[in-house]
């Protein structure tokens, strides 16, 4: 958010250098069930971001210590590829990641069923393969798939998505160059069902009419997303019943 | 952090309180404790502050010295802001490195710092390209009786406030106080039941589902913000706690001055 740039973000006609309108997310892709050995898994690309996710479990939980003899814990591990941003990344968890990681666990133990297997872990994989701005979006929302996808019970599945602000303009889904040059940035994921926050962040420099829009704006379009999962298992499972009754 | 036992007497205890509009220390669901500070205790430090919220104690640390900046900012000074929960502050805190309620402490208190502004790094370069002040803010938990986010960040921002840059030390010119241009403060709140409660301690930490933070500047403009827990919020508490955020942030500005 270093917000110092000549470039132009957002033209006097309020088009995006990448042709978008403020109100208008990425191109997404979602699709369920990508991986063989995971019991369950996603891939999901928004704009130029590409992720995939993967679920074990539930499992035994490792570390033992971190067992709960009341419910399972989500155990989320979010890793960037290194050569997934322009510098390569050094691999390995860094206090980003960890942080990351920290909680989009969070956020998915909001809809987990986890008081139906005490002392177990399920295990959430994501790997960035490529970053353009809302990886940890992406990741969450291809994370929800992947555990619908392993049949592990949910009471909703979780969309993600950023609005942020960026030339002055509160916009949906920031890219690269908006996040990188903008003035804010405000990751947010929802319980579609009952509109409920499960994760929220916000860094940057908004006052409450900007912040209230980009809520308004990342919420309608989190609807859109979780559209858009419902749909990916739809496909992967008629696409099972077909080879079933073939 | 390990799984921290209660008794359901005392849970349901504190549930009836909260339905009734208080708490086990006599708070209503929107005060914060009693805030003492205290800066410039460290002498080897360039700036010091402990930061007293109720029971809770917080010490930040400021080390400034040269060093050389980042390529892609060559004429911009570097701020870092790291936590440590140390087994002296609670018996579920353990020793080695940083785990992840630590970092996730240091990255709030970090964004509150660095979105806002709060330290001019520009006028922290030495010799451009080549030589900038960093600046190091190291927080240490001493005490934790809940809401470590809120007392590390006043610690943090109060230790910067006293801070000044060691010229002489370095044979880099006088000494001068760090250049500050706003006051960064983060209001807490816990989620219990479907109250929020403001500046949990401990035990109301143990039973809450949610917890969300929300820094303002001097402006009353939002800075940052970071939820936290395995619960959820909703739209309309979220929008409480932002006029809260305000709303406290400014009675916090008049204590610390």
């Amino acid at each position: 958010m270093s917000g110092h740039t000549d470039m132009v973000l957002v033209d006097e006609n309020g088009m995006r250098i990448d042709g978008r309108t403020a109100e208008q997310h990425r191109p997404i892709k979602i699709e369920a069930g990508v991986l063989d050995n995971a019991d369950g898994s996603a891939y999901v690309e928004i704009g130029k971001n590409k992720v995939l996710a993967a679920v074990y479990g539930p499992r035994e939980c490792h570390p033992r210590h971190l067992q709960d003899p009341t419910k399972a814990i989500v155990q989320c591990k979010y890793n960037m590829e290194t050569y997934s941003v322009s510098d390569r990344k050094r691999p390995g968890p860094d206090r980003r990641s960890i942080e990351i990681s920290k909680i989009i666990s969070e956020a998915l133990e909001k809809v987990v069923l986890t008081e139906l297997y005490p002392r177990a872990s399920i295990d959430v994989y994501i790997e960035i393969l490529q970053a353009n701005a809302g990886t940890r979006c992406a990741g969450l929302t291809a994370a929800s798939v992947a555990l619908a996808d392993a049949g592990i019970p949910m009471r909703d599945i979780v969309p993600a998505i950023a609005a942020g602000k960026a030339d002055g303009h509160v916009l949906l889904d920031l890219n690269k160059e908006e996040d990188n040059y903008g003035q804010a940035d405000v990751p947010i994921a929802i319980v579609p069902s009952t509109d409920e926050i499960v994760l929220l962040q916000m860094d940057g420099n908004m006052t409450r009419e900007e912040f209230d829009h980009a809520i308004d704006l990342a919420v309608n379009a989190c609807h859109e997303v979780y559209d858009l999962q419902r749909d990916a298992l739809k496909r992967r499972y008629s696409a099972k019943k077909g080879e079933v009754s073939e | 952090m390990s799984v921290e036992m209660m008794s359901e007497i005392k849970r349901d205890h504190m549930m009836k309180l909260i339905e009734a509009g208080t708490r086990e220390d006599g708070r209503g669901l929107a005060d914060v404790r009693k805030i003492e500070v205290e800066t410039g205790l460290i002498e080897s430090a360039d700036g010091s502050a402990k930061v007293k919220i109720g029971k809770t104690v917080v010490m930040a640390g400021v080390k400034i010295i040269p060093g050389t900046p980042f390529p892609d900012t060559p004429n911009i000074g570097v701020l870092t802001t790291g936590a440590e929960l140390i087994p002296m502050a609670h018996p579920s805190f353990e020793s080695g490195p940083p785990g992840e309620d630590a970092i996730e402490l240091a990255r709030v208190v970090d964004r509150g710092i660095r979105e806002s502004g709060m330290v001019d790094v520009e006028a922290l370069c030495i010799v451009p390209g080549e030589e900038v002040w960093m600046c190091f803010v190291d927080i240490y938990a001493i005490n934790h009786d809940g809401n470590l986010f809120d007392a590390a960040n006043l610690a943090a921002v109060c230790a910067l406030k006293d801070a000044t840059i060691p010229g002489e030390q370095y044979g880099k010119g006088e000494n001068k106080p760090l250049p500050i241009t706003c006051t960064p403060i983060s209001i807490t709140e816990a989620k219990i039941g479907n109250h929020l409660i403001v500046d949990p301690n401990f035990d109301e930490e143990q039973i809450s589902s949610a917890r969300l933070t929300v820094t303002t500047d001097d402006n009353g403009n939002f800075r940052a913000m970071q939820k936290g827990g395995r619960g959820s919020i909703t739209l309309d508490e979220l929008s409480q706690c932002l006029d809260r955020a305000v709303e406290k942030g400014i009675e916090i500005r008049k204590i610390i001055g």
